[in-house]
Formats: C-alpha cells, sequence, structure tokens
C-alpha cells in the first residue's frame, strides 16, 4: 500500500546525490512555453527560488509521472487530454478581460445575486479587470484567509492572532521557504509523488496552495480558509496544500468557494495531505463550484483531485465534508488512513451532476489501527444527463481488531436520462470488524412536487426544499457560514432540471 | 367564490368526471359524498392543479379567475388549499422549515411582508395549542414518522397558518379516531365565517356531525346525482348509495 509508505527516505537519497544543473531559460521571463519536460520543472522551481531537495523531488515526480497512465476505470468519459498543448507556469495572461461588470456574462451575474455575493466581491470572481486591487470586505468573519496574494488585506490581523498562538498559516511557496524543515518532512508523506498519475503530475509542477501547521495542544481558534484567495488573477490549477496538526491541536479548514468562478484553464489537479498527530482532529471542508460547462456540456473544469489524510497518532480524527456542484468532470477520493488506534475517519459527500456533469467521487478507509472507526455519507443527486458514481473502499488490515464501518449511499434522481451508479469495496481482513453498508436509490417524487407547491412554492423552490432535505446529513457537518451558502448552491445548481 | 360549469376529465383516457356543476358561495361550507371510484379525489385534485389529469370540457372559475388555467402554486396563492388524504413525508425538510416557507410563498404573493423565524414560530405555536399538536412536530421532517392523526393535524395546522379562502378537505377523516376528529373539525370549524368556504369531500357522514354543512352533494359515477340540506348526509348514512342510484 503505497498510501502509508513515508517518502522522506526515498527523498533524502535523491537529494543526496549529484545534480547537473543544466538550467538556462531567464528566469526573468513571466511565463513558461507551452508544454512539459524536465526544463519547465526547472523552470517553476528556480522561479519560486526553491531549495534543490524540492528540485529534486519535483524531477522525480515527473520521472515517475512520465511512465504512467492516465486512469481509465473511473466512469467518466472525456476527450483526450493534450498534457504537451498546456501552460504549467504563469500562462500569459488573457488579453480579453471583461473591463466592468456590465461586460460580464449576465447569468453569472444572476447567480451572484442570488448567492447574495457583493458587488466587489462579484467583480473579482468574474475577473474583471482591476477588481481585487483593493482589499474586499468580506461579511465572512472571523474566518482567518490564506493572503498570498493579497498581503495586506484583511488577513493581517487574524496572522497576528495566529502567530500568538504559533499556527502557521501561508502558502505552500511561503512555507517552503520559511518552514523548510516541517515541509520536507511532511510534503507526500501522504501522497507521494508516484501515488497516482495526477498526483503525480500536480508533484512535478504545482505553483502553489496552502499550508498549515497548528503545534502541540493548540486550537485554532477560527475558521482557516481559502476564500479570498481568489484574489490571484488567475486561480492556481496545480494546488498543493499540506495541514498539520501536531499532538492534540485542532483544526477547521474551509475550502472553495459558493461562487462559480470564471477560468480559462480547464485541466485542475490538486493535491491535499492531511497529518493528524495523537488526540489531534482535523476537519477539512470544500465546496467546490467550479465552472460546469454549458447544458450541452461545452467547457466546464476537469477537476482530478487527490485528497488524503493520515491519522498517524491515537485518537486523532480526520474528517472530510465536501459540497461538489461544479466542474464537468470530478474525480475526487478523499480518503483517510487510520494508523493510530482508536483513530477516526469520516466523509460527508454531496456531489450533483446536472446537464452534462459527471462526477466519480466517494473515499477510501484504510483501517490500520486498532478500534479504528470510520463513518461515509454520500449523497448523489443526478439531474439532466448527468452521471453520478459514488466509488468507495473500506480496507480492514488484519491488524485493525474491533475497527467498525459505516457507510450510507444514497442516490436521489431527477428526471429520466440521469445515472446514479453506486460502486463500494469492502475489503476485510480482521474477523472482529464490523462493516455496515446501506444504499439507496430514490427520485423526487411527482407527489412531492405537487405537495410543496400546493403550498405555494414553486417548482424550483420545491426541488430545491426537497434536495436540501435530502442533504441535510451531510450540510449540518459544514461550518455554519458555508452550509448557508451551499443550501443556496444545491438549489441553483439544479435550476432548470424540472418542469 | 367557486363555480364548477360542466367540468367533464379523464385520467389516462378514462372518463372519470362526466359534467359536474357545482357553485360554492363564500362563506359556506359544502360537503361531497359519495361511494369509491365515484370521482371524489380526482375532483380535489384537479381543483388544486394536479399533473396528469385531462380537463376535456366544462370551466372552473375561482374568484373570478379560470382556475384551471392557473399552475399549482397560483392557485395557492390565489387561496385556495388541499388537505391532502395522504400527507406526503418530505425526509429531512424540517416541518417548521416547511411550513414558514410555504407561508412566506403565501404572504409574498400577496404582497405581505415575511415572517422571520421568531415571528413564525410565535405564531406556529399559538395554532398548534389549539390543535393540540406537541411542540417537537415542528422539528421533526415533514409528516416523517407521524401517526396518521398527527398528518391529518399537521394539514390542518398548514390550513390555519396559511389561511386560505377555499379549503379542500380530501377525505380527512378517513383513520381518524374521534378525538382526532374533533380535534380536526374544531380546526375546520374556527376559521368558518364569511371569508371561508369549504368543501368537505367524504365518504362517511360521521365527520359532519362535527363539521355541519350548508349543503350536501351526492357524487355518483362522475356526476352530482343529488343536493340538499344537512339531513341528506344522514339519509344516506340509513340508505347507503345503492338507494340514491336507485332514485
Amino acid at each position: 500500500m503505497p498510501a502509508v509508505t513515508e517518502t522522506i527516505d526515498a527523498v533524502q537519497s535523491v537529494t543526496q546525490g549529484t545534480y547537473k544543473y543544466g538550467f538556462e531559460t531567464e528566469i526573468d521571463m513571466e511565463f513558461a512555453p507551452k508544454g512539459l519536460n524536465e526544463d519547465i520543472v526547472r523552470f517553476i522551481s528556480a522561479k519560486k527560488e526553491e531549495p534543490a531537495w524540492l528540485l529534486e523531488w519535483r524531477l522525480k515526480a515527473f520521472a515517475l509521472w512520465k511512465t504512467m497512465e492516465e486512469p481509465r476505470w473511473p466512469a467518466v468519459s472525456y476527450p483526450p487530454i493534450d498534457y504537451q498543448d498546456a501552460y504549467y507556469y504563469a500562462a500569459p495572461k488573457q488579453t480579453v478581460k471583461p473591463k466592468s461588470l456590465d461586460e460580464v456574462d449576465p447569468e453569472l451575474l444572476r447567480t451572484y445575486e442570488k448567492l447574495g455575493i457583493p458587488l466587489k466581491e462579484q467583480a473579482i470572481l468574474a475577473g474583471v479587470e482591476g477588481a481585487g486591487e483593493t482589499p474586499a470586505e468580506g461579511g465572512r468573519m472571523p474566518v482567518a484567509v490564506d493572503a498570498v496574494f493579497d498581503s495586506v488585506s484583511v488577513a493581517t490581523s487574524y496572522k497576528e492572532r495566529l502567530a500568538k498562538e504559533g499556527i502557521i498559516f501561508c502558502s505552500i511557496s511561503e512555507a517552503v521557504r520559511e518552514h523548510a524543515e516541517l515541509v520536507r518532512q511532511y510534503l507526500g508523506s501522504v501522497v507521494p509523488q508516484g501515488d497516482n498519475f495526477f498526483a503525480a503530475l500536480n508533484s512535478a509542477v504545482f505553483t502553489d496552495g496552502s499550508f498549515v501547521y497548528i503545534p502541540k495542544g493548540v486550537k485554532c481558534p477560527m475558521e482557516l480558509s481559502t476564500y479570498f484567495r481568489i484574489n490571484a488573477k488567475s486561480t492556481g490549477q496545480f494546488e498543493r496544500t499540506l495541514i498539520i496538526a501536531d499532538e492534540g491541536a485542532s483544526v477547521s479548514y474551509l475550502e472553495g468557494c459558493t461562487a462559480p468562478m470564471r477560468d480559462e484553464n480547464q485541466l485542475h489537479a490538486a493535491v491535499v495531505e492531511l497529518v493528524a498527530l495523537d488526540d489531534a482532529s482535523i476537519k477539512y471542508s470544500t465546496v467546490q463550484n467550479w465552472y460546469p460547462g454549458d447544458e450541452n456540456g461545452k467547457g466546464g473544469i476537469y477537476n482530478f483531485v487527490t485528497k488524503r489524510g493520515a491519522c498517524r497518532g491515537r485518537r486523532s480524527k480526520i474528517s472530510w465534508t465536501q459540497v461538489e456542484t461544479g466542474s464537468s468532470i470530478t474525480w475526487k477520493y478523499p480518503s483517510c488512513i487510520l494508523q493510530g488506534d482508536d483513530s477516526v475517519g469520516e466523509f460527508y459527500s454531496v456531489a450533483i451532476t446536472n446537464n452534462r456533469q459527471q462526477a466519480d467521487t466517494g473515499t477510501k478507509m484504510f483501517h490500520i489501527g486498532r478500534n479504528t472507526r470510520s463513518t461515509i455519507v454520500s449523497k448523489g443527486i443526478s439531474a439532466g444527463f448527468g452521471q453520478n458514481t459514488y466509488r468507495g473502499l473500506v480496507k480492514i488490515s488484519p491488524k485493525a481488531s474491533g475497527a467498525r464501518n459505516f457507510t450510507q449511499c444514497d442516490s436521489l434522481l431527477i428526471g429520466d436520462q440521469c445515472g446514479a451508479h453506486t460502486v463500494p469495496y469492502i475489503e476485510n481482513r480482521c474477523m472482529t470488524a464490523k462493516v455496515e453498508h446501506e444504499a439507496t436509490t430514490s427520485r423526487i417524487a411527482e407527489d412531492q412536487l405537487f405537495y410543496c407547491r400546493q403550498r405555494g412554492l414553486s417548482e424550483e423552490d420545491a426541488v430545491g426544499l426537497i434536495v436540501n432535505g435530502f442533504c441535510r446529513e451531510v450540510l449540518k457537518e459544514l461550518p455554519m457560514e458555508f452550509a448557508v451558502e451551499a443550501q443556496k448552491l444545491l438549489q441553483i445548481s439544479l435550476e432548470g432540471s424540472v418542469g | 367564490m367557486l363555480k364548477i360549469e360542466g367540468l367533464c376529465a379523464e385520467v389516462e383516457g378514462k372518463p372519470i368526471l362526466k359534467g359536474i356543476d357545482l357553485e360554492l358561495p363564500a362563506g359556506e361550507i359544502h360537503a361531497i359524498m359519495g361511494p369509491n371510484g365515484a370521482g371524489k379525489s380526482t375532483l380535489s385534485y384537479l381543483l388544486a392543479g394536479r399533473e396528469g389529469y385531462e380537463v376535456t370540457g366544462g370551466s372552473v372559475t375561482f374568484h373570478g379567475q379560470d382556475l384551471l388555467a392557473m399552475e399549482p402554486e397560483e392557485r395557492a396563492a390565489a387561496g385556495l388549499f388541499l388537505a391532502f388524504q395522504y400527507p406526503v413525508e418530505l425526509p429531512g425538510v424540517g416541518n417548521a422549515n416547511f411550513l414558514r416557507t410555504a407561508l412566506n410563498a403565501i404572504r409574498r404573493s400577496k404582497g405581505e411582508a415575511e415572517l422571520d423565524a421568531m415571528q413564525f414560530l410565535k405564531l406556529a405555536r399559538t395554532r398548534m395549542k389549539a390543535l393540540s399538536m406537541p411542540e417537537d412536530m415542528l422539528k421533526r421532517g415533514v409528516n416523517v414518522g407521524f401517526s396518521g392523526g398527527e398528518k391529518k393535524r399537521n394539514e390542518v395546522l398548514q390550513m390555519a397558518l396559511l389561511n386560505p379562502s377555499l379549503a379542500i378537505l380530501d377525505e380527512t377523516d378517513s383513520g381518524l379516531d374521534i378525538d382526532a376528529l374533533r380535534i380536526v373539525a374544531d380546526g375546520v370549524n374556527a376559521m368558518r365565517g364569511p371569508g371561508f368556504s369549504s368543501l368537505v369531500i367524504t365518504h362517511y357522514q360521521r365527520l359532519l356531525d362535527y363539521i355541519v354543512p350548508d349543503r350536501v352533494h351526492v357524487l355518483m359515477d362522475g356526476r352530482i346525482v343529488q343536493s340538499g340540506g344537512p339531513e341528506l348526509a344522514k339519509q344516506l348514512e340509513a340508505t347507503g348509495y345503492t338507494a340514491v342510484q336507485a332514485a
């Protein structure tokens, strides 16, 4: 099981070897040319003034990637991706940026309005030229945001408060410079470079992401969020996030944004690694609403994400909550490696596919320690021509005595052209373990819709209400400010799916 | 207020309503009685706008508007309420949330201010007390795990909150014990007044001991075959529907 292999030794052996710097691209260049080769990897590393060990680490990832093939097993289909036809570092700026909100697709603005997003933020999200150069005023405090691209923004005061507790919350690039030992110790220790095709690609070319370290015994006093990272001119295509909760520490991290974002990059391959030591807990919440493509499936983001958390310590806990409404293709399995005895893994998921969206998502729970427990609650909603697959693995090793898993997979179908699929894998090699699996598939019944409409609700409000009810068990796991937005988002994502 | 003229309707090509004429003035309560399969539920669903019923003739006006041209939610906004024979379960949707959403949708369409959570709760509590409903029914999922009697009381609670000008009670008495029946009837009687009319659809005379109607109509084989005062219900109870058919 490569997932639990600590790769630090491997990395060190590479970096201690001899390395010939044959790299001569001028680093004052704004962007790297199209395509992917060793020189591009070196260019990225040089641009970011990275230490030699990280360059070696990237090159190893690149070498592995070249030997790997794109996974074909997910139940999604898309035209072949030409990896040589993409920019991997700071693609040249699009010259046609909207000058003001008047030039932005009114459909997009209508969605922002429904989500109650202030005008200034709307402009940033829509990529209006010059927007976001002054800090955005958010009504979401207290949420500390990773202010990488916005160094004088609202986050500054929170940074001070976090620093007082010894909490590190910064971009991964800054962490490489300022906290090299921590990064070196943990980077790739949960998702090694060669874990899978997309993780290897990410390891070779990641340009940014977040880094969090919560010291021993510290409970992070606020939610940490990437929300304001949208201030970046173009969003990270290959994000790399690393969160470490030291012994007895706890943190809640929010990723994403409920507003659909304009983005020229079609391929996204992020990696998120979480490490929880003894008695530590990490709660990681995602609302993913990338551009899903139009109703005919044109455009839209391909989202190939590797997220994995390691419960290394005893009684540690990692909880994933995700609301996936965007992207044309979602390939994502936030997982937990339950190494420490009595550790706990949780996965709560809502995935919506409407129009031509396809999602193949689920989780993996690896029970290694004794009395480890995991809970999986997955709610898949398919509408239009959407295809929604839950794919999950519960693996219980012979040593995981007393391990327990409970899995519940519910699918909701809206219309008769969509599909829902459930693919649960259970590998139990321990006699004392207990594994439960429940699955249901239902439709929004005509009588439910009629009942709501008879009480004065519009058809769309009725669908929204029923869907939110269906997802309630997952939505209640979200932090408050996210939950309210996520509810609205579910309804908006399903607009036009009935009637 | 409600005027049905020559209403004919089919379900899957099969004629169910074969020319119904009925006029319900404001402030009156009319009962529609009839045996199983007479078309009672079809009539109530059709008036409320459920899909699957094809109108093949006739017209229905409600407050002077063409009712059949309206969407179900528009009918609700115009003041029509249907108490369901089988109230529908909405898993995960909190009853309070549902009731408030419905109430505010109706209030919005009337141009009234929406109620916030606190205002709503205050109103709901008062109404629930009158219906002997335990407060925890607000917290539970809509009709989920409710007993038959609780579901019907929940319907009456919704009616009391939404304050319709026309309430159609579709066999609201079915499956109710005598205490629940009385509570439901009290709920309806409390609404009686010049601005409230009701069509009480029932198989049995029993409910009409508690909700005394102004008029009673007998619906058989898609037609109203007899109309009369409240005494007609008693007569039916004694003689049965076959006697009417023979007459």
